[in-house]
């Protein structure tokens, strides 16, 4: 935090550069520290090193997934090809799941991060009491199972289901319906069908006007479902954040004169900021794996309107017996969570803590 | 608030009366309650609608009482919990099982190569360090395809070998104890080592109890992690429906039945998924605050 510049960044690099600083206790060190992290080492060596370095090899090779995987052809970068350059079915499905998921993310992290900090900072407000049981209640649906809390909420979800009754619209038919936001909006307008310039031209095998769609009413459905979920855990984080800002800078602030909007737009949101950035970029990094949900609750569907590159892999390898076109899904995928991953980790070396 | 509210911290007293500080709190508790509605609402009516019978669920989907119209409670759905469909006794236990030891393999692994790294001088430490901060960071999804292939390489596919063993090896329960044994007291150790103890003595008898909180904060994040684990065991037991878990077994439950869904049934065993790792959160709060708070600082 900005605040304790002058002291945390510079112990921690000390710890973090340098290890253990005192003297050996035992000369067997050099030998014992090995034996001590050679049974952990030796399974992330063969259940997460060796896999990644195959997951980037399976995806050269035409594998099917079930017969011996040295018996496949190596095909280069036709994979590759099949998804990003050539014309067809599979080419369409990659880029209809790239839409799905960046209409997601465009969805699920700032509404999750928003809802967060609002409800952090109402917890943080010194004048409410009982604080503890509205944090455990916000925060008991992160710990629950993906998969349980998705089928009560496809119970929710049914067309005569609670969200239906206690939404004031017409019911709607969350898990079945297809139809994207945008262009339901549109519709409302009269506008069915796009320009001829976005229904003539297409991106990765899909009309402009397809890409256009926004969220499909399911994906939106799946959204709300995976907010309600991680707002609690996100909430916790800012929570954490909020107390770390000292009260004096608080108070120094209510005797210079700043109301309280002042004080939340000067003081708090400029304090916040690399925990905004770090919730903002845990997000990033999320909603890009985004499958139990996906999995249990729409299973790709309607219409593949939630299909999402994390699904698609489960889908091309197990399903559709195309491993090595999913092996390519999933560096490509690979490589925007690591992007994300990426700017995560800068936030948190730049500033020491979060 | 207004200019005259800019005298010495008024919001760090304990209680403002006034029109304002009244409609202020209560504005805020208003709003404190609305969203512990939306959050809790959900496994109410969840609860509730596990006892009503199908019928009445398709009426009243929403009604927190059961319609006597329609039989009233009935633990119908409770029942069709153990059908050839529905197997939630077997589910249960090979869940059990799996985070039973998934657990245990993570606390042994995760205290030997957390104290190794947290105390001990080795050449490749800061390496295996590196190596554990960067392997935390794959999504298992990416992994998953390759995961299988290496699975099926070591003949473990469909065994419950091959669900526990790969989530065993967890780099964040070795963060978290490399992290509880670097707070201890370096004089400890150098005690004990006067004291004559052996390396291995030392860690047992001494480090180890001393490093208990971070035990039980890897068993309570380890159990519920492992206990709503869905992606590893989907795959590592891939059309063997003996080794279902209880969320590998949940997913499946709606594609089974097609049009007429039991949902006083899926909402049943939806919950007792949850209720365990619940029970586990209501006496171990803190530990899974700590555990976000951990992550948070480390990613």
């Amino acid at each position: 935090m900005a605040t304790q510049v002058g002291t945390k960044p510079r112990r921690l690099q000390l710890r973090r550069h340098r290890g253990p600083q005192r003297a050996r206790l035992d000369w067997r060190e050099p030998y014992l520290g090995w034996l001590f992290t050679a049974p952990a080492l030796i399974g992330l060596v063969i259940f997460l090193v060796i896999p990644i370095i195959a997951a980037v090899w399976v995806s050269f090779r035409d594998w099917n997934g079930l017969s011996p995987i040295f018996e496949s052809e190596p095909v280069g970068l036709a994979n590759y090809r099949e998804l990003l350059l050539e014309e067809g079915v599979r080419q369409r499905d990659f880029a209809i799941s790239l839409r799905n998921n960046l209409y997601y993310v465009i969805g699920v992290v700032p509404v999750q991060s928003i809802l967060a900090f609002v409800i952090a900072v109402i917890l943080n407000q010194k004048f409410l009491k009982g604080k503890g049981f509205f944090r455990t209640a916000y925060y008991f649906p992160s710990i629950t199972s993906s998969i349980a809390v998705t089928l009560i909420f496809v119970f929710l979800f049914q067309t005569n289901g609670a969200i239906n009754q206690a939404l004031p619209f017409q019911d709607i038919d969350w898990l079945d319906n297809a139809r994207g936001l945008i262009h339901n909006f549109l519709g409302v307008f009269g506008v069915e069908d796009g320009p001829a310039f976005l229904t003539e031209n297409e991106f990765m095998g899909l009309e402009l006007w397809d890409w256009l769609a926004g969220p499909s009413v399911a994906m939106t459905a799946i959204m709300m479902l995976v907010i309600w979920t991680t707002t609690g855990t996100l909430m916790l984080i800012f929570l954490a954040g909020l107390q770390n800002i000292p009260v004096s800078v608080e108070e120094a602030a209510i005797v210079d004169g700043a109301n309280g909007v002042q004080r939340f737009f000067r003081i708090t949101i400029p304090l916040m900021r690399p925990t905004i950035f770090f919730v903002v970029t845990l997000g990033l990094i999320g909603t890009w794996q985004v499958f139990d949900q996906i999995y249990a609750g729409t299973a790709g569907g309607p219409r593949k309107t939630t299909f999402t590159p994390a699904y698609l892999i489960y889908f091309q390898s197990f399903t559709n017996s195309k491993a090595g076109l999913a092996g390519a899904i999933a560096v490509i995928l690979f490589a925007i969570i690591m992007f994300f991953t990426w700017i995560n980790r800068k936030i948190i070396r730049d500033t020491g803590d979060v | 608030m207004a200019k005259t509210a800019s005298t010495l911290a008024p919001s760090s007293k304990p209680r403002e009366t006034g029109p304002k500080a009244v409609a202020k709190r209560t504005f805020g508790y208003a709003l404190l309650i609305f969203f512990a509605l939306i959050f809790i609402m959900p496994f109410v009516l969840s609860a509730v609608t596990a006892f009503k019978s199908l019928p009445d669920i398709q009426e009243n989907p929403v009604s927190l009482i059961a319609d006597p119209e329609h039989g009233g409670w009935t633990t119908e759905g409770i029942e069709g919990l153990n059908t050839s469909q529905v197997r939630l006794p077997r589910w249960t236990l090979n869940s059990v099982i799996v985070t039973v030891f998934v657990v245990l393999l993570r606390i042994t692994f995760g205290s030997l190569a957390g104290y190794a790294l947290a105390r001990m001088r080795f050449p490749g430490r800061g390496f295996i360090f590196a190596l554990i901060l960067a392997v935390q960071a794959i999504p298992a999804i990416v992994l998953a395809i390759p995961r299988f292939m290496v699975m099926r390489q070591l003949g473990i596919i469909n065994t419950y070998v091959g669900m526990i063993v790969p989530l065993a090896f967890d780099a964040f329960g070795i963060f978290l104890m490399k992290q509880f044994f670097e707070q201890l007291p370096r004089e400890l150790e150098e005690a004990a080592a006067i004291d004559g103890a052996s390396t291995w003595q030392t860690f047992t008898k001494v480090m180890l109890p001393l490093a208990a909180p971070g035990l039980i904060a890897l068993t309570i994040l380890s159990t519920q992690g492992t206990w709503n684990e869905f992606l590893h065991i989907l795959i590592a037991r891939i059309g063997e429906p003996e080794l279902a878990t209880l969320p590998v077994g949940l997913a499946g439950i709606t594609a089974a039945f097609g049009e007429a869904q039991p949902w006083n049934t899926i909402v049943a065993g939806a919950l007792i998924t949850i209720i365990p790792i619940a029970i586990v959160f209501f006496v171990f709060q803190r530990y899974f605050v700590q555990g976000v708070a951990a992550s948070a600082a480390k990613g």
